[in-house]
């Protein structure tokens, strides 16, 4: 008994062993703490500094004062009042210009309304500020445009309307819109998921359930992982060769009898995205199928079920919930990814909204890009506003698919 | 058709794990609507050979068998034999209860109706559960979950399940192993009940279980190469009484090892 007692410290060198023992752990408890802190803290400074562009002070002023075109509150204009005025005022060149575009007489009021202020009484911003420096610097903002725009208009503004969901693309920053992209991003996600989810986990499905563990698998199953890290440059580059070029007739509805399209199509930058995420898909489906017990197949076999029978109300109802973090996962990347995009060929300024699987399409982060890059401050403030847009549609199509696998998630 | 008193017989029956022989050699001539118990010590191969009966090896890609298996004079290893119908005529109970996550009513019905069930669906259930026990308990609560019945109630569910589909053949390894004293008598006392109208093939590490419940005992033992083998197969009285094997007569009285 004493002999074996010696092995271990005793009395006080037991608690000056465990004192130690606690300050280890004390160490990595904190450093454990200080990652959470700085995750946190990048976080934040990642959405403030996207508010931050998103709000704030912009001086302005008009180049036509609006009197000179009607007698009207430029507010309570009706659509008939701005059809007349823009028919009298516009070139007739700059009007058919715009009716060939869209029917001048099936435009909104709120659209006629932006032709107006953009093309006629032609706003013109002269400078915007952040939301930090409008909060804090508010006297001296106004004292400086009084003093340089004395003609100029202030006003604490949000880009962020309902306005700029609703509008299409303009060439001005006030009456620049989110709505063509939005619409794009959709039809992305859209189009790589229906084509993505079936084939990724029917793939998934073959590679657990029927596939015999060879040599042959383990290639396929090596290079299903590595395709996952490809950079999605490359897929741009795939998706340009295959679906923009040697698809093309398909791609851009020809085979269909579309005529007025090319290859860069919605559709042929949604399967480009497509296979962008079918790694992804395979690999988190494959994971679902592993997870489902053995015993539950055993189950299944053992009275009698065909491995089909088996797959189809056993393991995959089972897997649902692991499937559905896949595509949560898949649609994240397809809002997110830009490069591909460009590559295949994504519009940088286009108005039309896609409404086909053959239409020219632009996405928010390409939307987005363009207008970091424009030199101008307030392309950057709509840029702003545009990544708020990004992340609450992320956020929302996020929650939806969340919300799909709880319910799937059934515990029995 | 009943030219012999056998369910199931086999012939020189090995089977493999890839090079491996894990049971070499078995013949054995298993009767009708008796109890036969497999006993022998861990890893003697007793799971790998019930599951050959039934054809579950054929999930270990590894796994392969030589020699016959007669079923009604049928090698069910046979190539024009589908597996799908061995297992519809010879259910298996497993070790750990597996029921579906399900309700305990879809439990029992969805075996019967992916085997192409005609009859009335209520009375087939009814019907099994109460053959196994299990009906009194369960009968007010037959739409809720199955995981939320206790771990002998989940064995005589999946017993129930296995009586829906009307094998010939019940095979069961180490059903009561993870079930209270009082659970383990209950599934004995059914698979009394169950004899009178099935063939029960059971793995048991209980003596005492194997000497009460059973009519023939088949004693498994490994041999030099590690490969198990039936030494000894007789009626359960002369296995434990009069065994002839002295390694059957240690392992019986707990003298083993
Ligand atoms: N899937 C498998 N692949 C390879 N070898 C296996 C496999 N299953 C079992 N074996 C081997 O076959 C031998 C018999 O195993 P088996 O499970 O049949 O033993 P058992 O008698 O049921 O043991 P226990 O009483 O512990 O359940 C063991 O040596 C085991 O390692
Ligand atoms: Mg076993």
């Amino acid at each position: 008994m004493s002999e074996q007692n010696q092995n271990y410290p005793e009395g006080s060198a037991f608690y000056s062993e465990l004192r130690k023992r606690y300050l280890t752990a004390t160490i990595w408890q904190t450093l454990f703490l200080s990652a959470l802190v700085i995750a946190i803290i990048s976080l934040t400074a990642l959405i403030y500094n996207v508010l931050d562009g998103a709000f704030g002070y912009v001086a302005y002023d008009y180049k036509n004062d609006p009197a000179e075109f009607t007698s009207t509150p430029i507010h309570e204009l009706t659509k008939e009042e701005l059809l007349t005025i823009l028919k009298a005022e516009l070139s007739s060149g700059a009007y058919n210009k715009l009716d060939n575009e869209k029917k001048m007489e099936d435009r909104s009021q709120s659209d006629l309304y932006i032709l107006f202020l953009e093309r006629l009484v032609q706003i013109d911003t002269k400078a915007t500020w952040s939301m930090t420096d409008s909060l804090t610097r508010g006297d001296e903002i106004r004292a400086e445009v009084a003093e340089k725009y004395p003609d100029a208009e202030l006003e604490f503004r949000s880009w962020l309307t309902p306005q700029f969901l609703t509008t299409p693309m303009s060439s001005k920053a006030e009456f620049a819109g989110v709505r063509t992209a939005v619409l794009g991003s959709l039809w992305l996600v859209g189009i790589a998921i229906l084509f993505a989810l079936p084939v990724g986990v029917g793939a998934a499905v073959y590679l657990q359930e029927y596939a015999p563990h060879n040599w042959l698998t383990n290639i396929i199953q090596t290079n299903i992982n590595n395709l996952a890290g490809v950079p999605s440059i490359v897929y741009g580059m795939l998706g340009l060769a295959v679906f923009v070029r040697v698809m093309e007739s398909f791609t851009s509805g020809a085979m269909f009898g579309v005529t007025d399209s090319n290859g860069r199509t919605v559709l042929s930058a949604g399967l480009t995205m497509g296979i962008l995420v079918l790694p992804l898909m395979i690999i988190n489906a494959q994971e679902a199928i592993k997870a489902v017990p053995d015993s539950l197949r055993q189950a299944a076999f053992g009275v009698g079920a065909t491995r089909w029978q088996t797959i189809w109300h056993h393991v995959l109802p089972n897997a649902l919930p692991g499937i559905m973090t896949g595509s949560i996962l898949a649609i994240s990347r397809t809002l997110g990814e830009t490069a591909p995009l460009i590559v295949v060929g994504a519009s940088t300024f286009i108005s039309l909204d896609p409404d086909s699987p053959f239409s020219k399409f632009t996405a928010l982060p390409i939307q987005i890009y363009q207008w970091t890059t424009r030199p101008q401050a307030e392309f950057h403030s709509i840029a702003a506003s545009a990544i708020v847009v990004l992340l609450v549609l992320l956020l929302s199509l996020n929650a939806t698919a969340i919300l799909l696998r709880n319910r799937t998630q059934r515990k029995w | 058709m009943e030219n012999n008193n056998y369910a199931i017989e086999t012939n020189d029956l090995s089977i493999h794990y890839g090079s491996f022989t894990a049971v070499k050699g078995v013949n054995m001539k298993v009767e009708r609507q008796k109890i036969t118990a497999i006993i022998g010590p861990s890893g003697c191969g007793k799971s790998t050979l019930l599951r050959a009966f039934n054809r579950m090896n054929d999930f270990v890609p590894s796994c392969h068998v030589t020699g016959e298996l007669l079923l009604d004079n049928q090698n069910l290893y046979s190539k024009d034999i589908d597996p799908v119908e061995v297992r519809r005529k010879i259910g298996m109970v497993f070790q750990k209860p597996n029921p579906f996550p399900k309700s305990i009513y879809e439990n029992i019905a969805w075996g019967a109706r992916i085997n192409g069930f005609k009859g009335k669906m209520d009375e087939l259930v009814e019907q099994s559960l109460r053959s196994a026990a299990l009906w009194d308990e369960v009968k007010d609560k037959l739409q809720q979950s199955a995981y939320a019945l206790s771990g002998g109630q989940q064995q005589r569910l999946c017993i129930a399940r296995t009586i829906a589909i009307q094998p010939e053949i019940i095979l069961m390894d180490e059903p009561a192993s993870a079930l209270d004293p009082i659970s383990t008598l209950r599934i004995e006392e059914l698979m009394q009940e169950l004899k009178k109208n099935y063939t029960i093939i059971i793995v048991t590490h209980n003596m005492q279980q194997a000497a009460r419940a059973s009519d023939y005992t088949a004693m498994m033992m490994i041999d030099d190469q590690r490969a198990g083998g039936v030494i000894e197969f007789d009626a359960t009285k002369t296995i434990f009484t009069r065994p002839g094997d002295k390694r059957t007569e240690d392992y019986v009285t707990g003298r083993f090892g």
